[in-house]
């Protein structure tokens, strides 16, 4: 039942997350209730400070939550991190600089123990489908900012998580490279299956390549709108210009502003 | 213009201003400051006050000038390093080996020290508030007014000869290589650590995959600092020994004599070993940082 495509895999109810500050108690997430199927790609799309990025940062068990329940693969977001559950890909490649990029993909390989001839392998696995095979050798600064990302999006896989969090993994790149990318990425999921959670505050990127769009609006963050997509799962990048895709993106656009508070 | 014209004139050329004018000002202190004392002389023997053209050859080369002209001072470090046999007490090389035989163990005893309270201080909260005071304190007391003291209780131990003085060293060495090494050992950024707790590490590995690799440019700033430093506290450990062997030990018994120029030929002997001991550091740091891939 577990492994069966379309169970659940993370879920959230009545989720609460406050932080305190030095100016009081900041509700970063509200009553969030959401469940992620396995094989969906789900976007969380809002301003700043909605707690897109917190809710993805709990589900990794790098923030803990106040209230409600959070569950990954059925267990806590902590199990599930020492489970190993899931690749966590950040806005910046944070690739180490004295590492070489098979080095830098080669990193959760060692720390998870796996044998010499298994990472070589899983790193020359990832470093194809990320199509970086002949830049293994290289040090970080000699790749361009696309290609770093490309090489932390290796990294993430190269152990095999069935979950995939990313948070605006492509916000700090050029619209083209992007745009690569994202066609980069569909085909990666079309190939591995993976449970896909990626933050974005871009609404052409979330609608070209989600399954499930998640609105998000700030102050306290909540959820204001989730719009299940139905576009193929085959995209061409000539999608976006559809009718379908025009009338999803404009229903974001109106759950965007339905919840921003002009203050 | 060749490339090796324009690399004349724009790296050596300003050094060698520089140090022509400084060499000018050395010479021209000599005569204004070692004058009065030819002057008297002449005066007490009954002779006419010198003229410029007697003064200034009688002048820079006075047996025990207040400041000994530079090319006295080179001819002393020529004599007592290539004119003299390394094995005999006059050799500064033998006395200069003895100062950084001390200086390198204590260079060696410190790094290690402040690396090993740097990693404790960046893992244990307790360490962070208790250690870092006490360091900052040990660096505010005056090395000359301690370096006795654990020449003593050393002493008083059965210890003598290198050990004390590298325990000195280590003292002053210890400190910059801790501070570095705290800056260095917490300069991941956050997103850094996030992932590292991603892939369920444990803190050793934290420690050995990051932290560690990204504090060695911070440890090779310090260890320029620290190196230096040792220096200092090797010489400084030599004097309270009453002189026997070392650059110390030249220093103060070139004080005890009067002998200016070979105070003055210690000093520079120091000066010299001091800048290329940093510069093997560099040296070091270059390599290091490109083989890690960290510098083009």
């Amino acid at each position: 039942m577990k492994d069966k495509v379309g169970s659940a895999v993370i879920e959230a109810k009545n989720l609460q997350l406050v932080f305190q500050t030095a100016d009081g108690p900041v509700h970063a997430l509200k009553d969030v209730n959401l469940t992620i199927n396995r094989g969906e790609f789900v976007s969380f799309i809002g301003p700043s400070g909605c707690g897109k990025t917190t809710f993805l940062r709990a589900v990794a068990a790098l923030e803990t939550p106040t209230g409600g329940s959070l569950t990954v693969n059925g267990m806590t977001p902590d199990q599930a991190r020492r489970a190993r559950a899931y690749g966590y890909v950040f806005q910046a490649a944070g690739l180490y600089p004295w590492r070489t990029i098979a080095g830098n993909i080669r990193l959760p390989l060692e720390i998870m123990g796996f044998s010499k001839a298994e990472q070589e392998s899983r790193v020359a696995r990832v470093l194809d489908l990320v199509e970086l095979s002949s830049f293994a050798a290289k040090f970080p600064w000699q790749l361009s900012g696309g290609m770093q990302q490309r090489a932390s999006i290796a990294r993430a896989l190269a152990f095999d998580a069935d979950i995939l969090l990313m948070d605006e993994p492509f916000g700090a790149l050029d619209e083209i490279v992007r745009d690569r990318l994202n066609e980069e990425l569909l085909r990666l999921w079309a190939r591995t299956g993976k449970t896909i959670g990626f933050v974005t505050h871009s609404i052409p990127e979330a609608v070209y390549l989600s399954t499930k769009i998640v609105v998000m609006s700030p102050r306290p963050g909540r959820i204001t709108d989730i719009i299940d997509s139905p576009l193929p799962h085959e995209r061409p990048l000539e999608i976006r210009d559809s009718p379908a895709f025009i009338e999803i993106a404009q229903r974001v656009r109106e759950g965007l502003r339905a919840g921003h508070v002009d203050d | 213009m060749t490339r090796r014209a324009a690399y004349f004139g724009q790296r050596a050329l300003p050094v060698l201003t520089v140090l022509t004018l400084l060499l000018a000002l050395w010479y021209g202190a000599a005569v204004w400051l070692n004058a009065p004392w030819i002057a008297d002389q002449d005066r007490r023997a009954g002779l006419p006050p010198p003229g410029l053209s007697q003064l200034v050859p009688a002048v820079w080369a006075q047996e025990r000038p207040v400041l000994p002209a530079p090319h006295q001072v080179i001819a002393e470090l020529a004599k007592s390093t290539l004119g003299t046999a390394v094995t005999s007490k006059k050799s500064l090389v033998y006395h200069g080996w003895i100062t950084v035989s001390a200086a390198l163990a204590g260079f060696a005893i410190g790094t290690l020290l402040g690396a090993f309270l740097a990693v404790g201080i960046v893992h244990n909260k307790a360490m962070d508030l208790s250690v870092m005071p006490w360091a900052i304190a040990s660096q505010t007391i005056p090395i000359l007014a301690i370096a006795p003291m654990i020449i003593v209780v050393m002493n008083s131990l059965g210890l003598q000869g290198l050990l004390p003085k590298a325990v000195i060293s280590a003292f002053l060495c210890f400190f910059p290589v801790l501070v570095g090494m705290v800056k260095g050992l917490r300069s991941p950024e956050p997103m850094q650590l996030d992932l590292l707790s991603t892939y369920g590490a444990a803190k050793g590995q934290t420690l050995r995959l990051l932290r560690l690799p990204a504090s060695v440019p911070y440890l090779f700033a310090s260890l320029k600092v620290g190196i230096a430093a040792s220096l200092v506290g090797a010489i400084v450990g030599e004097l309270p020994t009453g002189a026997v062997a070392g650059l110390g030990a030249r220093l103060l018994s070139g004080s005890y004599y009067g002998q200016t120029v070979q105070i003055w030929a210690a000093l520079m002997a120091a000066a010299m070993v001091s800048a290329a001991l940093v510069g093997a550091i560099g040296a070091a740091e270059r390599v290091t940082l490109r083989r890690m891939g960290m510098a083009p």
